[in-house]
């Protein structure tokens, strides 16, 4: 995956790049349907999306997180400003100031990888009623009012599961810091 | 500088997730370029929606892409140019709605030693400076919703402590807040403010149910 990455990234390997694609578009593309748009929209978003990544392959690093993050990131802004038509203020992973010694050291792509299978593991973990209230911001972009009225619960509830679950997520890491 | 206030995590969750409205997404931004902690959590928050997207039900695709490498590069996100971190008084995320910095801003005035300063955002909420006098006291303002302050210049007081430059207070309905600037200099946050956009739907929906459409 990292490999496909670093194949378009070094060689500019559209074979690699048609890989990543069969590997990512699909999900990008039901992320994008889960997100609202029609199944075309969702398609031309999810072409974008790993389009965006072939133009920006020279600017990724592992240590700041896997390919799928990333992908995750562009997706996520893509749907902001294209389906929601507001400014997507989150930065890309690459464009995040990081103390001046960001060289990508083997250490650190080994620790992102740690902190990635910890991260899937606390999700794993979470009692249904906090995976939902998750799943909703992430998938489907629901503010917190939002997921209040959709699942007719206190907003109060809403946060709180929500903040649980960032805390388990977090407690997973603790030991890495 | 020492943050010692931060984000939610329920917010920074929200953030990471695509899911705050914009003038709060634009405050929590700011924040975040200001606070190497709030930065890492977005990263480590960024791999809960790449675990997400991986287990939906992958849709089958029409067409393969051709990797065309001269497509020009759409702005997308963090602003163009944007990096983490700040120049001077103004962290980068916003610095492209404060052109001419902080000294610059024409000011509205609010009451005696407090003044405002819209800031235009695409999307949902609203967005301002808003200046406080030192020792003065900024007066309530209920838009309904979240509200989200962050600290760029001076510093105030509330009941849960001092706020200073980068700190961020979070507040909702169940809240009720006094906050008084400390003496010395003004005080200049940044605030977001849910709007009534959602106050609206919210009301709206209400009368569905009592209809009960």
């Amino acid at each position: 995956m990292a490999d496909l990455l670093r194949r378009v990234a070094e060689q500019a390997d559209p074979g690699a790049f048609r890989e990543l694609y069969q590997l990512y578009g699909p999900r990008v593309k039901a992320y994008m349907m889960r997100q609202g748009a029609d199944a075309a929209t969702a398609e031309d978003l999810a072409q974008e999306t790993l389009l965006t990544v072939w133009r920006r392959a020279a600017l990724y690093m592992e240590d700041k997180g896997s390919a799928a993050t990333w992908i995750f990131a562009i997706a996520r802004n893509l749907r902001i400003d294209r389906l929601r038509r507001e400014t997507p203020w989150q930065e890309l992973p690459e464009g995040r100031a990081e103390p001046p010694s960001c060289e990508a050291l083997p250490d650190e792509a080994l620790a992102e990888k740690q902190r990635q299978a910890r991260v899937r593991a606390a999700l794993a973990a979470l009692p249904p009623e906090q995976h939902e209230v998750v799943a909703l911001a992430y998938l489907e972009g629901l503010s917190h009012g939002e997921i209040a009225r959709r699942l007719r619960l206190p907003l109060g509830t809403v946060k709180s599961r929500m903040r649980i679950a960032y805390q388990k997520i977090r407690a997973g890491l603790e030991d890495l810091k | 500088m020492t943050i010692t206030h931060h984000l939610d995590g329920a917010t920074l969750m929200s953030f990471a997730a695509g899911a705050l409205p914009a003038a709060l997404a634009a405050v929590a931004a700011a924040h975040v370029a200001m606070c190497p902690r709030c930065r890492r959590d977005v990263a480590d928050l960024e791999q809960v929606g790449a675990a997400l997207m991986a287990d939906l039900a992958p849709v089958g695709l029409e067409r393969a892409p051709v990797p065309a490498p001269s497509v020009p590069s759409a702005p997308l996100g963090g602003r163009p140019g944007a990096r983490g971190g700040e120049t001077g008084d103004i962290p980068h995320p916003i610095a492209p709605l404060l052109p001419r910095g902080l000294d610059a801003v024409s000011w509205r005035w609010l009451g005696p030693g407090v003044w405002d300063h819209l800031l235009p955002v695409d999307g949902r909420g609203k967005l301002r400076l808003l200046r406080a006098a030192p020792g003065r006291s900024v007066p309530e303002h209920r838009h309904g919703g979240a509200e989200l302050t962050l600290v760029l210049r001076g510093a105030f007081r509330d009941e849960l402590g001092i706020y200073r430059r980068g700190d961020v207070s979070e507040l909702d309905e169940s809240i009720s807040h006094r906050p008084v600037t400390e003496p010395g200099s003004d005080c200049i946050c940044l605030v977001a403010s849910e709007g009534p956009e959602e106050f609206r739907g919210l009301l709206a929906r209400h009368w569905q149910r009592l209809r009960g459409i």
